[in-house]
């Protein structure tokens, strides 16, 4: 399976603070009740950006001078709680192509990279240097460099942080592991034959 | 230099190195339900693939499932959708799928160990955050997104990295009134909602070993609430007694073969750890969150933390983020908090032990006026043990309803939610914001034990107070 190399994003971002933003918070559970993901960018952030009376509540995500962002700003341990995939797709549906956060909750991680959707890590006052150059200039170019682990924008440059592995299969194009799981069919049955519980 | 059991269990599946550098792993036991699995098969059709173990796959049917009344059509016409995507799936790709006419659907955390399913030393994945449940048993289980279930359906395994390991010792006796909710609230507490990243928890001591194997499944159930995607207990003669019988559990001969393997996977007495962090019963005390995330935690007694106390910046927005959004006041007591609803339930405290506990104290006693309170049990075995008992019957005349099975308003994707600000005293797992179905909903999270206290007194409340658990016996 050809899959694109996914070497640097670039585009506009969108800096939504705070420490812990959990699954739950980026797509309430219910808006899951669904069996495609498909719709799931309407409701990205939902509870956040909307009153019940569906009145706005002024969300970064939907100040005009943001609009078009395609790379999310955020703080530590993003995305964490659930497991549901329905998070990072809800932020691809909307149309964000990468994360750049303090640190990442595990799974979120994982789910992300699997979509293509890299996840790099820079240290608090990074990202506090890289929000506050979007802040006064929202039209700013943010480019994600996967090769040379740097992200840069106007005249800032900052290293960035990410799981070797990960930033490894985004680049070579095998973020998506389908191809090579299949691919090892044959010693997979050869370990089934061979452990112990599959033959009691 | 012995191994622990993750190590011994990681081994034991590796199949290879794949291209992409990471550990192609075989798993064990699959288990879907149906919010993360209608996608996965999904693409599956659209790869033309087929599921490679169906054997090694089990469904039910659990998030979305209403608990008043299970007649179908369910009258929320895409919660309907959801089960029939799963009923279609289950036939098309030929797996086995216990829905309520098999008299054994539950939560899936739930009815995995009761049906025998979960063993020791297996690889078991689910497209669900706390199947960190069945570690437990001595497994190696975690929540994957539904790619992986994908992956999983079509090769029976994942491309995965090794973790680490922490091993978290709690010695000592817990004390009368506090249980294994409270250990894990108290260690999330202490570590940090994602100190346990990149980790596997290894709960180990006596307090641990002490425990019964319903206990341990609250434990393991929220270390990804600690940011631990896996975390579990070394199989012991307490697992071996829980499983013995159950449906899918070894039998005659072979159960013998079994127990000693799974003997030989519990970490060895000179296992090395990429981390140790010791923890005293004696110190642990009933537990309540009075945040926004399960690690704003403090002990019934404690007052509820004030912004300006805070070590930073950020720790300073955080509570102020939690107290504004909670209602609470800075430097109050927690205890008194009035509560709009009580939840006894969920994967993490919705077993027959937690009913059982529970009712011991309620015989006698009325909810408080003003409170709605529901008890839901975790399975329709639970439920059907319960009611052989007469648990039910305490429940309901204490003034608590008793519903049908299922997660109900853990993350209320069925009927049960929240109406506007209440708030709730949970025996569930998260208590992040709009988690119990309103986006201005309150949860606490607690035992089911302080979750009864809290309901028969109308507010937060010491659970050894209000049924006079005795601090010294």
């Amino acid at each position: 399976m050809a899959l694109a190399k996914i070497s640097s994003v670039t585009g506009r971002a969108v800096y939504v603070p705070g420490d812990d933003i959990d699954t739950d918070r980026i797509i309430p559970a219910r808006f899951m009740k669904c069996v495609t993901f498909d719709g799931l960018g309407a409701y990205l952030f939902n509870d956040v950006r909307r009153t019940e009376d569906g009145a706005s509540k002024n969300h970064p995500i939907d100040d005009p001078r943001y609009q078009g962002a395609s790379i999310l700003i955020s703080n530590n341990n993003f995305g964490c709680g659930s497991s549901r995939e329905h998070a990072p797709q809800a932020l691809a549906k909307h149309g964000f192509k990468a994360v750049i956060a303090e640190s990442f909750a595990e799974i979120f991680f994982g789910n992300s990279t699997t979509l293509g959707m890299p996840c790099v890590s820079l240290g608090h006052d990074a990202i506090l240097k890289l929000a506050r150059a979007v802040e006064q200039d929202p039209t700013l170019e943010v480019t994600i460099d996967l090769e040379s682990q740097a992200v840069r924008a106007g005249s800032l440059s900052l290293p960035f942080t990410m799981k070797s592995s990960a930033r490894e299969a985004l680049v070579s194009g095998q973020w998506d592991p389908i191809g090579q799981l299949l691919d090892g069919k044959g010693k997979t049955e050869k370990l089934a034959a061979q452990l112990p519980y599959l033959h009691f | 230099m012995g191994k622990n059991l993750f190590q011994k269990v990681w081994d034991a599946h590796s199949v290879q190195v794949l291209p992409n550098g990471q550990t192609q792993v075989f798993i064990g036991l699959h288990l879907i339900h149906e919010v993360t699995s209608p996608q996965a098969f999904g693409m599956m059709r659209d790869l033309g693939l087929k599921v490679a173990h169906p054997e090694r796959t089990f469904a039910t049917v659990d998030h979305i499932v209403p608990t008043d009344t299970r007649l179908r059509p369910y009258r929320d016409s895409l919660a309907e959708g959801m089960i029939v995507a799963l009923e279609q799936a289950c036939k098309e790709f030929g797996i086995r799928f216990y829905d309520v006419s098999s008299g054994h659907q539950g939560i899936v955390h739930v009815i995995g160990p009761e049906l025998g399913l979960t063993q020791p030393g297996m690889t078991i994945a689910c497209g669900d955050s706390h199947t960190s449940t069945h570690g437990a048993f001595g497994a190696i289980a975690f929540g994957i997104g539904t790619t992986q279930v994908r992956d999983v359906l079509a090769t029976q395994t994942l491309s995965l990295g090794p973790l680490k390991v922490r091993k978290i010792e709690v010695s000592g006796k817990l004390a009368p009134g506090v249980y294994a909710k409270d250990v894990i609230l108290d260690v999330i507490r202490r570590l940090g909602v994602n100190g346990g990243t990149g980790y596997a928890y290894e709960y180990a001591g006596d307090a641990i070993a002490a425990l019964g194997m319903e206990e341990r499944m609250t434990l393991c159930n929220m270390s990804i609430e600690g940011g631990a995607r896996v975390g579990y207990v070394n199989p012991d003669d307490t697992t071996f007694a829980y499983l013995k019988g159950r449906e899918h559990a070894p039998k005659g001969e072979a159960w013998d073969k079994a127990v000693a393997y799974w003997r030989s996977l519990a970490s060895d007495p000179d296992a090395a750890y990429d981390d140790v962090v010791k923890i005293d019963a004696a110190e642990i005390a009933p537990t309540v969150t009075w945040g926004i995330n399960p690690g704003q935690a403090i002990s019934v007694k404690e007052r509820v933390p004030r912004a300006e106390d805070a070590a930073s910046e950020a720790e300073r927005a955080s509570i102020k983020e939690a107290l504004d959004y909670m209602q609470l006041e800075a430097g109050a007591p927690i205890e008194g908090v009035p509560v709009n609803v009580a939840f006894i339930g969920s994967c993490t405290n919705g077993r027959l032990s937690d009913f059982r506990e529970v009712a011991n104290f309620l015989r006698g006693k009325k909810v408080a006026s003003g409170v709605r309170a529901l008890a839901v049990p975790g399975s329709m075995s639970v439920a059907r043990a319960a009611e052989a008992e007469g648990l039910d019957a305490v429940f309901r005349e204490a003034g608590f309803e008793w519903r049908q099975p299922g997660c109900s308003m853990c993350l209320a994707m069925n009927p049960d939610k929240l109406i506007g600000r209440e708030l709730c005293a949970s025996s569930s797992n998260r208590n992040f914001k709009g988690r119990q179905g309103s986006p201005t909903g309150r949860t606490v999270l607690m035992s089911p034990v302080m979750v009864a206290a809290a309901a028969v007194s109308g507010r937060i409340a010491d659970a050894r107070e209000v049924f006079g658990i005795s601090r010294s016996s």
